[in-house]
């Protein structure tokens, strides 16, 4: 988390100070103020939608405090009052400001410079108790959604000008500094109603506790035909179904498939081949390195009994394997259609998925091995670190990086073919010994076991 | 069955765990008790090989735990809620312990016909993941898919608590059942001196590790082990 999370907050620093410049290249004509201004209504759209998302609700354990002589209205300010301190309300302080320095630097005058990061701050917490009130309601997510797409749509199309009608409305913060006061007391008001509505919550039958789902039985039949790797794959794709992280990744992994469309259609890139050869590794091997990093840590809740069961270590990574070899398969089926910018693409490609399914699987199990830090898979799907470590990023060195640095080797030194030829017989030799490869992944997971049960046994703080 | 020779955990400094010699035979019903930190856990963790013995091993129906894995098709355990997949229904969780076990659907519906009673409706056909069942019906899954499998050696850690009283008292029933088999062991461990005395042949007490007391189950042995424990808390304070 420490690592990401501070690369993160300097990007947006950085991203904050640039944007002065950014918006003065694109629109030259007017104040980089009045054109954030104009995007204004977007970005808090967007940021709800992202927080429908990604922010937990502060469902706390209000259990020891309902016992004590502690008011019901204390507990709600205070659970309020967490939510204000949220780390989603630091990250738009982490941009504005450096914006804000900027715009100081380039002679704006300062009273209005702050009182605007004033008014932005307290529309920042409209926004924070708006997303407690809705309370991950979807009707209200489709509503904001659909508010953003038809905006957009009257925009790009000229038949009415979002952007200018609210230009002014957010220009005025800055412009007439005494207007802070409407967002603090919008702030008030919305934090007021949610405290009135917390304050006759607080019983643990109410609200506050998170809701069961319904099961689906499934009995997926067809899996039998694995023989008995089938029960396994079985385990995992309920595991990747029925688990709100799991099922994200798959989302994202699909996705990723147009990440593609970046890259073909820029003519900057048509001609840079090793950038060619690192798409057509991230699409097909996308779900291999999401997925693949974290295993086992998916089942660190009932490793355990895994480990105390009836199964042999081998069955065990066999059947990841198998799902990660028709991942990959799948993976590349998608990125078919690419064929439809030069066969090179598609040949590429093939390249890239076989390397991945000969090298790429038996490195990340292997790495695998030194996952000790616990998943909790019920857990907020996006933005969620849980489970990783340095580890990780050290894993997606050889995974991404070396099948990159040999196709261009080969590539300068011979042409397109030799290059894909080598990625693909690589694959092919990684794949011949596969069951080799598996012997040595299973004795080293073997060794590790002591250290992942007792480490898949500590809950993350 | 079971054989346990200068079998000790270290953690650091500090000695969780020393067992010279223990022999459990093939069929006998065994139950450890002793208070919070006595090694119950420790023990049973060792016996399916899920922590590294510091010395010593145990040898189990002539494998020995920590180095072969042969023990897993003939042993079966439930030590906690870890032992369950959350995202599965206890159906799913069933048949997927049958699988690994080699045994098919029918075999485990067979099987679980049997624990209706115990299940008190609570199990079967709810439409409910494991994790959104209370801990005692977790409980009751946890410990009728242990039985799956015909496995030669049971072991049940804490399997009395968390569960209401009529589950108690037809968990004990079960038990002794599977003890009168003559040749399936059953390990059990528990706080609850009455129901551990009733169940098992023969009681060992754990104290900080180390095996105080080995007692075949008679008429007095209540009385012996309420005046053990009671002991303990009546030691005076002295410097």
């Amino acid at each position: 988390m420490g690592f990401m999370g501070v690369y993160l907050l300097l990007s947006l620093a950085g991203a904050g100070a640039g944007m002065y410049f950014l918006l003065k290249e694109i629109f030259p004509d007017q104040s980089p103020m009045w054109s954030i201004s104009q995007y204004f209504i977007y970005w808090i759209l967007i940021e709800l939608l992202l927080r429908y998302f990604m922010q937990k609700l502060p469902v706390m354990d209000i259990k020891p405090f309902l016992t004590t002589p502690v008011k019901k209205s204390t507990i709600a300010h205070y659970i309020l009052g967490r939510s204000a301190a949220s780390i989603y309300n630091v990250l738009t302080l982490f941009f504005i400001v450096p914006f804000a320095i900027v715009l100081l630097f380039n002679g704006y005058p300062a009273v209005n410079v702050l009182l605007w990061i004033v008014g932005v701050m307290a529309i920042v917490m409209c926004i924070n108790y708006v997303n407690l009130l809705v309370n991950k309601n979807d009707k209200v997510l489709i509503g904001i959604g659909s508010i953003l797409v038809l905006g957009y749509v009257l925009d790009y199309f000229g038949v009415f000008s979002v952007k200018e009608f609210f230009a002014p409305v957010f220009h005025a913060l800055y412009a007439y500094p005494i207007t802070v006061l409407i967002p603090i007391a919008l702030a008030a008001l919305i934090y007021y109603v949610n405290f009135k509505y917390l304050r006759d919550k607080i019983y643990l039958d109410a609200k506050l506790q998170s809701k069961s789902v319904e099961a689906n039985t499934s009995d997926l039949a067809w899996t039998k035909r694995f023989g008995e790797m089938g029960s396994f794959l079985q385990l995992d794709l309920k595991m990747i179904w029925r688990n709100k992280r799991t099922k994200s990744q798959v989302y994202i992994s699909l996705l990723m498939v147009f990440y593609g469309l970046v890259f073909y259609t820029q003519d900057m890139y048509s001609s840079m081949m090793p950038m060619k050869a690192f798409v057509g590794i991230f699409m097909t091997g996308i779900f291999l390195s999401n997925f693949g990093q974290f295993i086992p840590a998916w089942d660190s809740s009932y490793y355990s009994m895994m480990m105390s069961q009836n199964i042999p270590m081998r069955k065990y990574l066999e059947s990841k394997v198998s799902l990660i070899t028709v991942s990959v398969v799948f993976m590349f089926l998608l990125t078919l259609p690419y064929v439809y910018f030069g066969w090179d693409a598609l040949a590429i490609n093939f390249g890239c998925a076989l390397y991945n399914l000969g090298v790429n699987i038996p490195i990340i199990l292997y790495f695998g091995s030194f996952n000790k830090k616990r998943i909790e898979l019920d857990q907020s799907p996006f933005g969620n670190m849980q489970g990783a470590s340095a580890t990780q990023f050290l894993v997606m060195l050889p995974v991404m990086v070396v099948p990159i640095i040999i196709f261009s080797i080969f590539y300068y030194i011979f042409n397109l073919e030799v290059a894909v030829g080598v990625l693909s017989v690589l694959g092919i030799i990684g794949f011949a010994m596969k069951n080799y490869l598996i012997d040595l992944i299973t004795e080293q997971y073997k060794k590790k076991k002591y250290g992942m049960i007792a480490g898949f046994k500590e809950k993350a703080s | 069955m079971i054989t346990i020779e200068n079998l000790s955990k270290i953690y650091g400094s500090q000695q969780v765990l020393n067992i010279e010699s223990l022999n459990i035979p093939t069929g006998q019903s065994f139950g450890l008790v002793g208070n919070n930190g006595a090694g119950k856990t420790t023990l049973f963790s060792l016996l399916l090989d899920l922590i590294q013995p510091s010395t010593g091993h145990i040898i189990n129906n002539d494998v020995q735990v920590n180095t072969s894995e042969d023990w897993k098709p003939f042993t079966s355990s439930f030590i906690d809620e870890t032992f369950l997949i959350g995202y599965l229904t206890p159906e799913e969780y069933f048949y997927f312990i049958g699988d690994l076990r080699g045994q098919n659907k029918a075999d485990v519906d067979a099987l679980l016909a049997q624990y209706q009673d115990f299940f008190h409706g609570e199990i079967l056909g709810q439409k409910k993941y494991l994790r959104d069942l209370s801990k005692g019906n977790q409980k009751k899954a946890g410990i009728v898919a242990s039985f799956i499998g015909n496995p030669k050696v049971v072991i049940l850690d804490e399997p009395f608590a968390n569960l209401d009283p009529t589950t108690q008292i037809r968990l004990k029933q079960i038990i002794k059942e599977l003890a009168a088999k003559e040749d399936v062991t059953v390990l059990v461990s528990s706080h609850d001196l009455i129901h551990v005395t009733e169940v098992c042949e023969r009681i060992v007490v754990l104290n900080k590790g180390e095996v105080v007391k080995d007692i075949e189950t008679s008429a007095e042995t209540l009385k012996e082990l309420e005046v053990f424990f009671g002991a303990e808390s009546a030691l005076p304070v002295t410097e």
